[in-house]
């Protein structure tokens, strides 16, 4: 079956880049507003499954030739290691930290260590609902 | 270094082996191993005066301080001498390997990290003072024993053999992991120090027996006492170093090491000890009968030492005898623990060079059958020499140190007689006589082992390998451990004093306060007054006369039923269990995801039930309602035209649409409820998964299995049943929640801290990072391993295809 995709393939190379930014902006902001790694990580998702259905499964694993278990298992250690990095300060497993810093562009910014935890999660979603739906696109 | 360092200092260098064994080609990783074992014994040496003199040393580490576990390495007399055997023995060995394995095709990486986990732990299992961490390296010397019997795992044997050691030594672990707990209970501590202190109270509580019986279990299934026995023949297969390391002169010892150390505390029992004397003599028996009929060299020692092992057992036992006595029959009775160390020594060396004679005529000649063997006495003569050296010392023939405690143990049976209390009149001669055949029979086989391997007519039409003398390097090991053989005969009183005392007194506190108090001296001759004397003597004789017609009786053992065997049981056990555990899963695991959720759904329907009803919690309370908006009545009726539609539908595609609306309009629900993270989510999620369905809509089975009929009622009806079941559950709980407030919601703990405590604003995404972030740590596990297993079952089902294919190609 082949048909003529024209107007969704022109619009999908335009909105992946929204999507893709728009995913950063909702984990990034997820700590005081809504989204989050887990969110995030699904638009992020959402948004190669557009790719995936504009143009088609060989293709796009051409254009990002990713590794998705790798980045379900980079994700989980992330997660890990942030949980389990406090037993090293002497405290409870878990133990978040957080403290603000002055940084260059975007001023006074709190950087916690629930952000790194939630780094994992957004990379272990993406990695798995990437990893399904391939592997089941791609089987015939 | 401290004591506790030391322990792990083997897991440690065992980190950074299988980047040496890559990097460096052209060194053989044994090498770099070999260090390891080198300092330790020259560590553990530097206490040697110091234990001597009666000191003891502990260094205690908090591991689970909220639990009062810890690692406590605890060094006196026993603890040292067997630290001492294993990084001893544990040099030689690695020295042996080095040579034993060839660097280009073997796996050395592994090898090696099997070898110093096993060191650790067993360095481990005779330091510690608490039960628990003793029980944690006694398991730890199970796991590195299969890893390393299973080294060749191609070869099935191998594996056959592998996980028969591990059932049998871990079910023997968890028994004594019982008798520990029952220990700790008893006691109210973990130490074995302070259980010892509180022995003569602990012997009067009713569980006492439970806990001797459940421990000794653990210590006879480690060191392969009857009927536990079996595993050690099969584990064989492992490479000739391990079997010369873990199953002959330590790991199998650690059971012996545990009756040791328990002596204090069981001891005034008497059940303990009967049972370590009988299980202990019998074992001898029964393995130095059957090591004659044995073919495979490995096997005939490895019958030899479940004997052996079975011997010192046995002494062990008599020596705690001396608990129940008075008087000048203490050290009558002591006299046999001392024996026991000591015998326990001998056997590791010369044992220890036996296993790698064995060895070195499977490397030369190609194969272990004694059958084809024979004549390479001219051919090997310095594999000769040292086989020659070692055999005679196990046979207990003077001028080797086997006679010196061949004799003892003799002795000590026949002590028996001055124990009467227990109306032993006259049956206390079953023992010195039991004893007595089954050193013949060790006689036999010992020399059965070295002059049918080394004399006799050489048969090169047999051998896979033309035969010759080992490499030089190969040699130094089992000639060290010969020459030792032979320097203990000559002065056994340095040995005694330096290593066994201290041992005796820690096994035997009641009688000996420092080592220097153990007057015992090792003697050659005791005088023609001596009953061991011509007990030796006889032994010469029958042996000799049973070793020259060997050829003739041996044929008897075929008349041995063998359907009654051990080996038998356990292979039936094996089957039974895994075939019912077979039928049992298959019995619910239909392979369709329908009856799983029938499952899941029926619990869940009857649990809340249950609960509900049991805690009386069906409660409609109708005020305090909020007004209904008309929007929110119009998505209802959107909710329910399209639920409807997914029932009525014959078409997948729109019933998978359908689908989606719901969740759609659920969403609309959370942005009009003020929840938009679960908006946001929901309509993320509702878009992937819409795209997932029409990616697997292909593989989808038909939508009703039956046709129409009776079958697609019954099925409809189940259908109807569970979702209404839920439905009406679900909604129950809502509307009771609403109705009472039993508790204080925590949204208000939430709100508070936030903030001031967490650092966010977005109370889910805390809630999900950092309040319960252990669920979500859990969670992404989960979807991890589900998306490894979609994987595996995926390519399985893609390779099955390609399989299939290609047969149908033919």
């Amino acid at each position: 079956m082949k048909t003529n995709d024209l107007i969704i393939q022109t619009t999908t190379k335009l909105v992946f880049f929204i999507i893709f930014l728009f995913s950063i902006h909702i984990f990034f902001a997820g700590h005081y507003t809504p989204g989050g790694g887990f969110v995030g990580g699904l638009v992020m998702s959402s948004g190669i499954v557009l790719l995936m259905l504009a143009f088609d499964l060989k293709t796009v694993q051409d254009m990002l030739p990713i590794n998705y278990t790798l980045i379900t298992a980079i994700g989980l250690l992330i997660a890990l290691f942030t949980a389990a990095g406090s037993i090293f300060f002497n405290v409870p497993f878990f133990t978040h930290v957080y403290d603000y810093f002055n940084l260059p562009l975007l001023g006074e910014t709190s950087i916690h260590t629930a952000m790194f935890f939630d780094t994992g999660v957004y990379l272990v979603v993406v990695g798995v609902t990437m990893n399904i739906i391939q592997m089941i696109g791609g089987d015939e | 270094m401290s004591l506790i360092f030391a322990i792990f200092l083997p897991i440690i260098v065992a980190f950074v082996i299988p980047f040496l064994f890559k990097k460096v080609s052209n060194i053989h990783t044994g090498w770099f191993v070999l260090l390891v074992p080198l300092g330790l014994v020259a560590f553990y040496g530097t206490y040697i005066p110091d234990i001597m003199a009666g000191n003891t040393y502990m260094e205690e580490f908090a591991w689970i301080p909220s639990l009062d576990i810890s690692l406590v390495s605890y060094l006196d007399g026993l603890s040292l001498l067997f630290s001492l055997l294993i990084t001893g023995i544990g040099m030689l060995v690695v020295l042996y390997s080095i040579f034993y394995l060839d660097k280009e095709k073997e796996k050395l990486g592994n090898f090696y990290v099997y070898l110093l986990l096993f060191m650790s732990a067993m360095l481990g299992v005779v330091q510690s003072d608490h039960l628990i961490s003793l029980y944690f390296f006694w398991e730890l010397t199970s796991i590195s024993s299969f890893l390393l019997i299973g080294y060749w795992y191609t070869k099935d044997r191998s594996r056959f053999g592998a996980l028969k050691s591990m059932m049998i030594t871990v079910f023997g672990g968890l028994m004594m992991l019982g008798g520990f707990v029952i220990l700790g209970i008893m006691g109210d501590t973990f130490s074995i120090r302070e259980l010892i202190d509180q022995a003569s109270t602990l012997v009067n509580h009713d569980l006492f027996v439970w806990a001797l019986v459940l421990v000794l279990i653990g210590a006879f299934t480690k060191s392969a006492q009857f009927p536990f026995y079996i595993w050690l023949p099969d584990a064989m297969e492992a490479p000739t170093p391990v079997s010369a390391y873990l199953h002959s002169a330590t790991m199998v010892k650690a059971g012996l090491y545990l009756v040791a150390r328990f002596t204090p505390i069981f001891a005034l029992s008497e059940v303990w000890v009967w049972l370590v004397t009988g299980v202990g003599l019998l074992t001898l028996f029964w393995g130095s009968i059957f090591a004659v009929k044995q073919t495979d060299l490995k096997a005939i020692l490895a019958f030899s030492t479940v004997s052996q092992l079975g011997l010192i057992m046995s002494l062990l036992g008599i020596g705690s005898i001396s608990y129940h006595v008075t008087g000048d029959l203490v050290t009558t009775f002591t006299f046999a623990s001392f024996a026991a160390i000591f015998h326990l020594m001998n056997h590791a060396t010369f044992k220890g060079s036996l296993f790698m004679i064995a060895g070195i005529v499977d490397h030369e000649t190609g194969t272990r059958d004694i059958r084809k063997l024979g004549g390479l006495m001219s051919l090997m003569p310095i594999s000769f020499t040292i086989a020659m050296i070692g055999s005679f010392s196990m046979a207990g023939i003077p001028l080797f140190n086997g006679f010196l405690s061949k004799e003892m143990f003799l002795d000590a049976t026949l002590s028996l007689q001055q124990f009467n209390v227990h109306s032993l009149d006259s049956w206390w001669i079953l023992f010195p006589v039991i004893a007595w055949i089954a050193s013949v029979f060790t006689f036999v086989y010992s020399l059965y082992f070295v002059f049918h391997t080394f004399r006799g007519k050489y048969k090169p039409e047999l051998l896979p390998k033309k035969a010759h003398e080992a490499p030089l390097g190969m040699l130094v090991s089992p000639a060290i451990l010969a020459i030792l053989v032979i320097v203990i005969f000559f002065v056994p009183n340095f040995f005694g004093n330096t290593f066994i005392k201290p041992a005796v007194a820690a096994i035997q506190p009641l009688a000996y306060q420092v080592p220097a108090d153990v007057g015992f001296k090792i003697k050659a001759w005791h005088g023609f007054e001596s009953t061991a004397l011509y007990m030796t003597l006889g032994i010469f004789l029958i042996g000799f006369l049973l070793y020259k017609t060997i050829a003739k009786w041996v044929p008897l053992y075929e008349n041995m039923p063998a359907k009654i065997s051990l080996n038998r049981f356990y292979d039936g056990l094996m089957n039974l269990s895994d075939k019912g555990a077979n039928r049992l899963s298959s019995s619910y695991m239909t392979g369709s995801i329908r009856s799983y959720l029938i499952y899941m759904f029926a619990a869940l329907i009857i649990l809340l039930a249950f609960t509900m009803w049991v805690k009386d919690a069906f409660v409609m309370d109708l005020t305090n309602l909020a007004p209904i908006q008309f929007f929110e009545v119009l998505i209802s009726v959107v909710l329910i035209i399209s639920t409807i539609t997914i029932l009525v539908t014959k078409s997948r595609l729109t019933a998978i649409i359908a689908l989606g609306a719901v969740g759609y309009t659920v969403a609309l629900f959370y942005i009009i409820f003020k929840a938009p993270d679960l908006a946001l989510t929901q309509l993320v999620i509702e878009t992937v998964s819409v795209a997932l369905f029409l990616g697997a809509f292909y593989h989808l089975p038909k939508l009703n299995k039956y046709e129409k009929g009776k079958e697609d009622r019954r099925f409809r009806l189940n259908n109807f049943l569970i979702a209404l079941g839920v439905g009406v559950m679900v909604t129950l709980i809502a509307i009771a929640s609403h109705s009472q407030k039993l508790v204080v919601s925590i949204s208000e703990y939430y709100k508070e801290t936030v903030y001031s405590e967490a650092g966010g604003g977005n109370i889910v995404n805390v809630i999900l990072v950092d309040y319960r972030g252990f669920d979500t740590l859990f969670e992404i596990s989960v979807l991890t391993i589900a998306s490894l297993g979609i994987i595996g079952m995926i390519t399985v089902r893609l390779a099955k295809k390609k399989g299939d294919r290609k047969v149908e190609n033919k």
